[in-house]
């Protein structure tokens, strides 16, 4: 009797536990199971909305969208069909189409790739009335990017099709749609695309489209991107790019008041046209490979070097600040500044008033090395020990934006080098480094390390006496609030009193008969500035090997209620006021005036060329390789 | 008076004929609704899934009716002569059988195939209730056993070299009859301990299950020592070779199952026992399934309506995963309609099993109740996702010509059998 039970038993139980897994599955389970999203007999259909136009801050439209077409292919519903022909019309090769077809199978059978971008107007004309002949196949329009002036690529970016790593971290994305790679295409990426529109399309057994899912209770419609509005100056930016051409090098322009970005150049760039359409990945790859002019290298955001003379208004600020000096106290220069016993510890200086005192004032526009050294030394030297020195020092430094990433709504960037106690804990483990051991940051060298944009910024901290805000490229976004970091002001550990002497030598460096850059004065413009020439040197074979200098230049003007603040950096421009100076002078006299009054300097600028210069330096690596 | 000389339906049980024609007439709706096609053809359209199976419907019943005149003593004499044809014609496929989908399992004319294991069924079950229902024969010796045990073990053999492991795996059904029949417990115990512990190991891992063998042993030990040790002192050889083989047996499960199998096995063990995921390639066929299931909800999308039936998206939809067609298109309820049937069918042939007074009657009745049974719980528990992918049909609903008159016959016979019962006095 026993044994009939078994039977019986495990049969009966079987059923009920099926049942209950059943009742599982198809009752309890059933409403994560009918979203459309885990239906695969649902169709999503994606509407693309338009792309946000982006405008100049007068209201230039720099960035608009075109219509292109793109072949699309559902392989599981490819049927055979006339290959030749198919190839022929969309100018493909037999071998590209296979691998074309294979690829979007790889992804998916069911879902559409795409098969082929970015068609002309043309080429849609012509293939829609063929389509139909090629089952599984389909086109679809979408909205590419155009820019109707040839400008500011490293500002704009661009748009490109999104990489698998980004596609699998990221589930708004398909493949093969498009996303801001760059530049603001790539920091307000999401307010320029939108947000697409999805459809729900029922199919019936057959595959085929009978009518929305569940009469579109689960379908969104497509949001518009929104327009933007930078900061830029289009036509600045464009002188600025005109002047820097046969150049590397960048230049950035601020408003002081509002750290606004008015123009930022970066030599040698491209026509932004160039990364849209079917050239768009021939001509990335030629972009990206260009490792000798290197293009897509943004020089005015990531090119750190020693910023040079420009340096020394901070070692100036400082040093009032920590009231070590006045600006009456007065050093005698004597060719340089002697800073130990041996023979070698000697700075040279070309300041030329040899046994005379001295004062701020003059040091500033004679740029004579001895004085800051000294107000450097004297800074570092007030505290008990080098490192207390060191970081107060660094603390008054880093208060200008230096030596950390601004996080501001640029996509590149570089926080550049501000060395602290620390850091020379590093290089001396035991101690034994003094105020002298780092004597080359008074004067810009050494360690520190800037790039353009930063010292655009100091610059327009000094002419905002003490404080910054956060530059920036957006001015307005439609019916958005702009972030609050970007009008709140950092204010610097420099208190305001200290400025003013300070932007007096500035001044000097313009209107003194010994100013650094008293040829590119410009008739009627307050300019205050300063030349920086940056010791450049490369590791070749393991060798430190000394290179053409790089060509530094700030300003700012008016010197009262300043306008404009400025950065140039001229790679291997030999010195400050060679290139940097004339150049920040035309883009501040274009700026404030609308016109510039000095064609001979303006064509020399523009004519002039470093592409030999460039050579150069190509065939001194060379040869050292 | 009506008899058996005039009537070959008399005294069969209509019961089970009903149940029998309702699983036919289920099973085909839901073949029509996975091979229909958008183009208007007739029911018989041998181009069609549908109407080819519908074709093997109606030849099922001259078939029946062929079963039903022969006489009881023929199946009882001739059990053994059949069960040998149908292992030579099983030898034959290594000599003249059509290969499809990697398995040569197919007699080919033409373009209609046919698949003798289907067949061999039937035959095994005739064989064993033949050497079973012996007078003399006791399941409690062990040479008895091992005969017992080697008609299984032949057509299993021959069918895993085909390879078709599946249609293999059935004839372990025969161990419930067998035990039904008098085959000592321990033979049941010992392969459901041997399947649980391959299972526990592939999951935990070889080391820790034999740590905790290990501890369970060293328990037992400190607890015997203590209260029993007469117990301990007679029977600690026995203990210690058991656990040793215990021991031996899982570190051997885990070479087998690394080195032995191959990658494709391993990963139905790893998906369903959770220890890998993948709903792409190989947890394909099971995640789809599921899926479909899933979205007939209570009620089902009603007969044609399924989206993921008609879309196609289940592979096999028409053979092994038929019954996912049931659980989208007719819901739980329909669902649970299906597995009722079923079992009430299976207890419907056991009963009737019970009630046999003649025991050849009785083992062939329990043999084809297991062998359905094993095919029910195992398709459908892969199916539904609760054992791994084993690819064998469900009987009466999945699409094939041989299948369903394997199962046909199989249970005909059986009717035959029982409709005999009333006059056997």
């Amino acid at each position: 009797m026993n044994r009939k039970i078994l039977l019986y038993a495990i049969i009966i139980l079987t059923g009920l536990v099926y049942i209950g897994k059943l009742f599982f599955l198809q009752v309890y389970q059933h409403n994560f199971s009918n979203s459309p999203l885990n239906n695969s007999a649902v169709k999503t259909k994606y509407e693309y909305p338009d792309r946000g136009y982006i405008y100049d801050r007068n209201g230039l439209l720099l960035v608009a969208n075109q219509l292109s077409y793109d072949i699309m292919v559902i392989p599981r519903e490819v049927k055979e069909l006339d290959t030749l022909e198919f190839c022929s019309l969309l100018n493909i090769d037999s071998v590209s189409f296979l691998k074309r077809l294979n690829k979007a199978q790889r992804y998916s059978p069911r879902i559409p790739s795409r098969f082929l971008q970015q068609l002309s107007k043309d080429d849609y004309a012509y293939l829609q009335e063929k389509m139909h002949k090629f089952k599984g196949f389909y086109i679809q329009k979408r909205s590419i990017r155009q820019y109707p002036i040839k400008s500011a690529a490293n500002v704009l970016g661009y748009i490109s099709e999104v990489n698998e790593g980004f596609l699998r971290k990221n589930n708004y994305y398909h493949q093969g749609e498009l996303i801001g790679t760059l530049g603001v295409e790539k920091t307000y990426e999401k307010i320029l695309r939108g947000t697409k529109g999805k459809s729900y399309i029922q199919r019936n057994r057959f595959n085929k489209e009978i009518g929305s899912y569940k009469n579109g209770i689960y379908d969104t419609l497509a949001q518009t991107g929104k327009d933007l509005t930078l900061t830029i100056d289009s036509e600045l930016q464009q002188y600025g790019e005109l002047l820097m051409s046969n150049k590397r090098g960048g230049i950035i322009a601020l408003e002081p008041a509002t750290g606004e970005i008015l123009a930022m150049i970066s030599a040698p760039s491209y026509d932004p046209n160039l990364m849209v359409g079917r050239g768009r990945s021939k001509n990335s790859v030629l972009l990206f490979g260009d490792t000798i002019n290197r293009p897509m290298y943004d020089r005015g955001l990531q090119a750190m070097y020693p910023p040079g003379s420009p340096f020394k208004i901070i070692s100036a600020l400082v040093a009032l600040q920590e009231g070590v000096i006045t600006p009456e106290s007065s050093v005698k220069c004597y060719h340089g500044y002697r800073y130990g016993t041996r023979s070698k510890a000697f700075m040279k200086c070309h300041c030329g008033m040899v046994g005379i005192p001295i004062r701020l004032n003059e040091a500033m526009y004679r740029s004579c090395n001895t004085y800051f050294s000294t107000a450097y030394r004297k800074s570092i030297e007030k505290y008990d020990s080098p490192s207390e020195g060191m970081n107060a020092w660094n603390k008054h430094v880093t208060s200008f934006g230096l030596g950390k990433y601004f996080g501001n709504d640029l996509s590149v960037g570089q926080p550049g080098l501000i060395p602290d106690a620390n850091y020379y804990k590093k290089y001396y483990p035991n101690g034994g480094w003094r105020a002298v051991t780092t004597i080359s940051n008074a004067i810009g060298q050494g360690e520190i390390l800037t790039t353009p944009l930063q010292l655009a910024n100091l610059t327009a901290t000094v002419a905002n006496r003490g404080f910054y805000i956060t530059p920036h490229i957006v001015k307005k976004i439609k019916d958005m609030e702009v972030d609050r970091k970007f009008i709140t002001k950092n204010i610097t550990s420099i208190d305001t009193k200290h400025f003013e002497p300070v932007i007096e030598g500035l001044f000097n460096v313009f209107e003194k008969t010994n100013g650094t850059a008293r040829g590119s004065r410009v008739q009627g413009i307050e300019i205050s500035g300063k030349t920086g020439t940056a010791e450049n040197y490369m590791k070749i074979n393991g060798v430190r090997t000394k290179l053409t200098d790089h060509s530094i230049f700030i300003a700012f003007a008016p010197k009262d209620n300043p306008k404009i603040a400025i950065a140039v950096f001229v790679e291997n421009g030999y010195w400050g006021s060679r290139w940097g100076g004339p150049i920040a002078s035309l883009m501040i006299e274009k700026y404030l005036k609308g016109s510039t009054s000095r064609p001979a300097i303006e064509q020399r600028m523009i004519q002039g060329s470093l592409q030999e210069e460039y050579k150069k330096q190509l065939s001194i690596q060379q040869i050292e390789k | 008076m009506r008899s058996r000389k005039t009537n070959v339906f008399y005294g069969i049980d209509w019961v089970l004929v009903l149940m029998y024609l309702s699983l036919i007439f289920v099973g085909w709706l839901n073949i029509y609704s996975v091979t229909v096609t958008d183009e208007d053809l007739s029911l018989l359209n041998l181009t069609t899934g549908y109407g080819k199976q519908l074709l093997w419907i109606l030849l099922c019943f001259p078939v029946i009716v062929l079963v039903l005149m022969l006489d009881v003593k023929f199946y009882e004499k001739f059990g053994a002569i059949i069960y040998l044809v149908a292992l030579l014609s099983l030898v034959g496929l290594f000599l003249f059988g059509k290969n499809i989908n990697g398995a040569t399992s197919w007699y080919a004319l033409g373009s209609f195939t046919l698949q003798p294991s289907e067949f061999m069924k039937a035959a095994t079950a005739l064989a064993m209730a033949k050497l079973v229902s012996d007078k003399q024969f006791n399941l409690k010796s062990p040479r008895r056993q091992l005969q017992a045990i080697f008609i299984l073990f032949l057509p299993a053999i021959l069918i895993t070299l085909q390879p078709d492991p599946g249609s293999a795996l059935v004839y372990i059904s025969f161990f419930l009859v067998l035990y039904r029949e008098g085959l000592p417990m321990y033979y049941i115990s010992f392969g459901a301990t041997a399947v649980l512990l391959f299972l526990l190991t592939l999951y935990f891992g070889a080391i820790s299950i034999a740590l905790i063998l290990l501890l369970i042993f060293i328990i037992l030990l400190i607890y015997l020592s203590i209260k029993r040790q007469n117990l301990l002192k007679r029977g600690w050889p026995a203990m210690s070779i058991l656990f040793t083989v215990t021991i031996l047996y899982v570190l051997g499960c885990n070479l087998v199952y690394n080195n032995v199998f191959q990658q494709r096995h391993r990963d139905r063990f790893d998906i369903l026992l959770g220890l890998s995921e993948d709903t792409s390639s190989i947890g394909y066929n099971t995640n789809q399934a599921i899926k479909t299931i899933a979205s007939g909800g209570f009620e089902g999308r009603g007969f044609l309506q399924g989206e993921r039936t008609q879309g196609h998206f289940v592979p096999e939809q028409d053979t092994d995963y038929i019954f996912t067609t049931v659980g989208e298109e007719w819901g739980f309820i329909g669902t649970t309609f299906v597995i009722v049937l079923f079992i009430a069918f299976l207890l419907r042939i056991i009963t009737l099993a019970d009630r046999q007074k003649m025991r050849f009657s009785r083992i062939y009745g329990y043999s084809i109740a297991a062998i359905f049974f094993f095919h029910f719980a195992i398709n459908i528990g892969m199916v539904i996702g609760l054992l791994p992918t084993i690819g064998i049909p469900l009987p009466f609903f999945s699409y094939g010509g041989s299948g369903l008159w394997g199962f046909t016959l199989l249970l005909f016979i059986f009717i035959r059998l029982d409709a005999n019962r009333t006059y056997e006095w």
